[in-house]
């Protein structure tokens, strides 16, 4: 397989006792693409985010990463190998601050052995947060504040810098926008470019049209469980878009998909 | 990047925009009530110009009543041992009831192993063990002790973390366990006449050198290792937690742990101090823990709150145990005071969340 693939999964199935969210997805990324996933609530487009990032562990199929086939364990081990993922919940710690909550799980520590009782680097962390808001053109008044009384937006862009400052190899961002405002909306889509322009390639999970029309190469829409269209954004519309989503249409290379 | 987004303005790192610590706030309220009992003492008709803080007797080499000041942290120094566990337990969003009845049967059974063989020259009336468990080296009995401690904190934190029992229900039952294990050690009868070694760790101000070593390790433990950080990071948000990587049941585990120990050593140093172990100590410490850390700013909703707030209310509740006593206000009104500054405090937490929610 091409090491041009950033990440392929093949009949990647998950089944909740009975309920089957997801069925037999064929998925590929090259590198440096944008891909959004699309689709009604409940049509797998989160479940299918979380197979990936080993946040759950799928029922069947394959996923590979850069060529390599993987098997997470859990969340820690996708975003060791390269995976950074911004949740629909924000995965984030109310009472702890900037550099505490980019580095949650993964701190920098010296006398490592101390075990659980190894030291933080508080400044190493600090100037690592510094570095990655900057390249992200996040701005956050002072890192140091609890997260809790932060802004909506000043949020989303903590969760989203964390991908800067770990040069992860893969982005996933599950909804990002779906809670702010129109200001902040712009300031994260202005991170997702600046992402695109870095080359990061990037799966983004939207019901916002407008945003993916704008900022993706590819969209992919998903309908009860089943992968259903894989279009290009140059050859298809928002109507199009709709008609798979709401199940009108269906793909011809997923015919009997759905 | 665009630059006309509100509530922006760089990247710099401003000192100044620290917001003012909760612990400040506690040692205002601890200052406030020790001049209450100042002033009460000098308007009370009966209390004849007595002065709470300071010295009344013109001594020429002090100012403050130190027996006074001695016996306020003395009498909170061993619960707050077991305050700084419970601390930490509250910070991750849980709560130990189990530690009053620990300390009694740690106190037990750590002193079985802590006594002297010959008591004026008798042999110890009080021996539960044969002669092979007299006089044995004071490690034995703290080392038993904290084994026993570890045990019982692992049981808690097993059925909190992997078979999610609630943690109010699970040292619900530990309480229980613990006093009848207290009961069951020796029958009901106390076990007495420690050794001289035994006896020392307890005597004099020990149980306050440890509860300021301890809190002083706990401090640094909490604000600067990874331990602390993920104890703040599960009471603060245990699904982010769990989604970054942190074994949070195992991390609990840990923290109810140390919990266990930290409240079992306070039942080592308790017998120690008392010479003698009795199934009926330790009643109502697990409450006054609590009401220590509480009283200290640990939000009982988890990840907030410190070491340094869990001493400072400690100090809160011994002041006002002593100046209830100095102004000569019965038990009975004392525990009632008690009880309402503890749900002042509560509500007071509660109004600080709302606030900055």
């Amino acid at each position: 397989m091409s090491e041009d693939i950033v990440l392929k999964t093949e009949e990647l199935t998950k089944h909740y006792g009975g309920v089957h969210a997801l069925v037999g997805a064929n998925f590929e990324m090259k590198k440096g693409e944008h891909i959004a996933i699309m689709g009604d609530n409940g049509a797998g487009k989160s479940t299918f985010v979380r197979q990936i990032t080993g946040v759950e562990q799928r029922t069947s199929g394959k996923v590979w990463l850069y060529g390599e086939e993987v098997n997470f364990a859990g969340p820690l081990d996708a975003r060791e190998a390269g995976i950074e993922t911004v949740f629909q919940t924000l995965a984030l710690a109310d009472d702890l601050d900037v550099p505490d909550n980019l580095f949650l799980g993964r701190e920098k520590t010296y006398a490592n052995w101390l075990g659980p009782f190894r030291l933080l680097d508080y400044k190493g962390m600090r100037e690592a947060t510094m570095a990655g808001l900057e390249k992200t053109g996040v701005k956050i008044p002072n890192i140091r504040n609890s997260i809790r009384n932060m802004s909506g937006g000043q949020r989303q862009c903590v969760a989203i810098a964390r991908t800067a400052t770990f040069h992860s190899r893969l982005t996933i961002m599950d909804e990002p926008t779906a809670a702010l405002g129109v200001q902040e909306t712009a300031q994260v889509e202005n991170i997702i470019r600046t992402l695109k322009e870095a080359g990061e390639p990037l799966i983004l999970v939207s019901h916002n049209m407008r945003q993916v029309m704008e900022l993706v190469d590819r969209i992919i829409v998903f309908r009860r469980g089943r992968m259903v269209a894989n279009l290009r954004k140059e050859d298809t519309n928002g109507e199009d878009v709709v008609a798979y989503i709401t199940g009108a249409k269906t793909g011809a290379e997923f015919e009997g998909a759905a | 990047m665009s630059d006309t987004s509100h509530g922006t303005g760089g990247l710099t790192f401003d000192k100044t925009k620290r917001t003012w610590p909760n612990e400040m706030n506690i040692l205002l309220a601890l200052i406030i009530i020790v001049v209450i009992f100042e002033i009460l003492g000098q308007i009370l008709p009966y209390m004849n110009d007595q002065s709470f803080l300071f010295d009344t007797r013109d001594r020429f080499d002090s100012i403050f009543n130190e027996a006074r000041l001695q016996i306020i942290i003395l009498q909170v120094a061993i619960i707050g041992i077991i305050a700084l566990g419970v601390t930490q337990v509250i910070i991750t969003a849980g709560i130990d009831l189990s530690s009053g009845p620990l300390v009694a049967a740690t106190a037990m059974i750590a002193m079985s192993f802590g006594q002297t063989e010959l008591v004026n020259g008798f042999p110890n009336p009080k021996a539960l063990f044969g002669t092979w468990a007299m006089d044995l080296p004071v490690v034995v009995p703290i080392v038993v002790g904290l084994s026993f401690g570890a045990f019982i904190g692992a049981i808690n934190g097993t059925f909190i973390a992997f078979l999610r029992i609630p943690p109010f229900i699970a040292t619900l039952g530990m309480f229980l366990i613990c006093r009848g294990i207290a009961l069951w050690w020796s029958g009901g009868n106390p076990v007495s006449f420690p050794t001289e070694s035994y006896k020392y760790i307890g005597s004099g101000m020990m149980p306050v050198v440890w509860f300021l070593s301890l809190a002083a390790i706990f401090h640094l433990i909490m604000r600067y290792t990874v331990y602390g950080k993920h104890t703040y990071a599960i009471g603060s948000n245990e699904e982010a937690a769990r989604m970054s990587g942190i074994n949070v049941k195992r991390h609990k585990v840990m923290v109810y742990m140390i919990a266990s120990m930290l409240a079992a050593f306070a039942g080592v140093i308790l017998a120690a101090k008392s010479e003698t172990a009795q199934a009926g100590m330790g009643e109502f410490y697990e409450l006054f823990a609590i009401a220590m850390a509480v009283i200290g700013g640990i939000s009982l909703q988890g990840g907030r709150g410190s070491i340094i707030g869990t001493v400072l209310g400690a100090m809160v509740l011994g002041v006002i145990r002593s100046g209830f006593t100095y102004i000569k206000l019965d038990g009975s009104y004392q525990l009632m005071a008690m009880g309402s500054i503890i749900i002042a405090a509560i509500i007071l937490d509660q109004y600080r969340q709302r606030n900055k929610a």
